[in-house]
């Protein structure tokens, strides 16, 4: 399989802090990858050395095979707007729209106007007076219309309100269906993105602690809650990736597969048991709590 | 839209199979594309053409090249055969499992089911 994207032992250090260490990954071409983790976690950090914006201190990023950085021809097939990209100041929509086709070869200047239209972006004022939602919409009119093969969205839904994310969402997938690229997008709204991904990347920390694809992730771990010292007794089995505890009733996300097994050993002991959503396993790795346990497991990468 | 209690593509799956035994798809109709479901349904165009492959090759859909994807003939009426095979396993045990624990005897329990399934 072809790799779109691909980082091998990627650090990158700012003098004494690592903001992305010992990263390993690989997206296959036409992936739609969400990259999860609390803030701080490197998703930012892994896009700017996916986009060739900056260079790892050691390991390798490698684009359709080769370094991104300062590589013109791969370059010209990567998009990637920050969750908080500046503009100059006295710039207004329009200049924005103006030089994106210069960076983008691919450039859709009619995707581009049904975008500013759905997304009621302003003519007036400049830029810097956008709010959050706005200068995300923005962010997501370059993304898309740049129909670069290889997009990578920071946080696109910062700010957005309901309606305008469910418009992303619509064009995002009319689009991806015409001009299929691969995508990578950031974000804290897992619920909600959950079901465009087909990988997981989850980070914290500035590591790597769960890839996976999508289908895989309902498998990797179940949510038990109960009285404490039931639920005690069936985490007992598994590997605890986090717990969480008010008065006598605990909730544990636990490693292991919710099958027969451990539905009648819940039953058994009077606790309820679900199969861990992608947010519950992003809120278990994000407690810190589970980075050894997983990796025991071995899921972890 | 989606549960966490199977992966995404089987419901899409079992939805559109839910939608040919009622009749929504007639045979030989087309079925929308797995592009259509993504953006309709919010969800990975992977995923959607998963859930059609699936039923591909359960025969209840056929591909037409460059064209889409189609209900095979018979398909209804496989899938209601289907459905009645998997009835006592889906339906029936569950029933009696939970008229075992609240003390429901079986002449007790077919009295029920006579009494509700009279229109």
């Amino acid at each position: 399989m072809t790799h779109a994207i691909e980082l091998l032992s990627a650090t990158r250090s700012f003098r004494s802090d690592d903001a992305v260490q010992d990263v390993t990954l690989a997206v296959p071409e036409g992936a739609i990858c969400g990259v999860l983790g609390r803030n701080g976690a490197g998703k930012t950090t892994v896009m700017s050395l996916i986009s060739g914006q900056d260079r790892p201190t050691t390991g390798r990023v490698l684009v359709d095979g080769e370094d991104p950085f300062e590589n013109e021809a791969v370059l010209s097939r990567i998009s990637f707007v920050r969750d908080n990209q500046r503009y100059p100041d006295d710039y207004f929509l329009h200049h924005v729209l103006g030089i994106a086709p210069a960076f983008a070869p691919y450039w859709d200047g009619e995707l581009a106007a049904e975008l500013v239209e759905r997304f009621r972006l302003p003519r007036k004022p400049a830029i810097r007076k956008f709010s959050r939602g706005q200068l995300s919409a923005v962010a997501i009119v370059l993304g898309l219309a740049s129909r670069s093969p290889i997009t990578l969205l920071d946080e696109p839904y910062l700010g957005l309100d309901a309606t305008a994310r469910g418009l992303f969402h619509d064009i995002l997938l009319r689009d991806l269906g015409l001009y299929p690229r691969t995508l990578l997008l950031s974000t804290h709204l897992i619920d909600e993105s959950e079901s465009l991904f087909d990988h997981i990347v989850l980070m914290d920390r500035g590591r790597v602690v769960l890839r996976t694809e999508a289908e895989e992730a309902r498998h990797l771990a179940m949510c038990v809650s109960g009285v404490a010292d039931a639920v005690q007794a069936f985490a007992a089995d598994y590997p605890v990736l986090y717990s969480h505890s008010i008065g006598g009733l605990q909730t544990s996300t636990v490693t292991g597969r919710l099958d027969d097994d451990a539905r009648s050993r819940a039953a058994t002991l009077g606790v309820r048991v679900k199969g861990a959503s992608l947010q519950d396993l992003a809120v278990a790795y994000g407690s810190g709590d589970a980075l050894q346990d997983s990796s025991k497991e071995g899921i972890s990468a | 839209m989606f549960t966490e209690d199977s992966p995404i593509y089987q419901q899409l799956a079992t939805q559109i199979a839910d939608d040919v035994v009622a009749g929504t798809y007639p045979e030989d109709a087309a079925v929308p594309s797995s592009n259509e479901f993504a953006t309709f349904l919010h969800m990975n165009p992977a995923t959607a053409g998963k859930a059609l492959n699936v039923l591909v090759e359960q025969g209840i859909l056929y591909k037409k090249r460059g064209v889409g994807m189609f209900v095979s003939p018979g398909a209804r009426s496989q899938l209601l055969k289907q459905r009645r095979t998997d009835f006592p396993q889906q339906y029936v045990r569950p029933l009696i499992r939970e008229a075992r624990a609240v003390g429901i005897d079986p002449v007790e329990l077919a009295e029920m089911i006579k009494e509700e399934y009279t229109p």
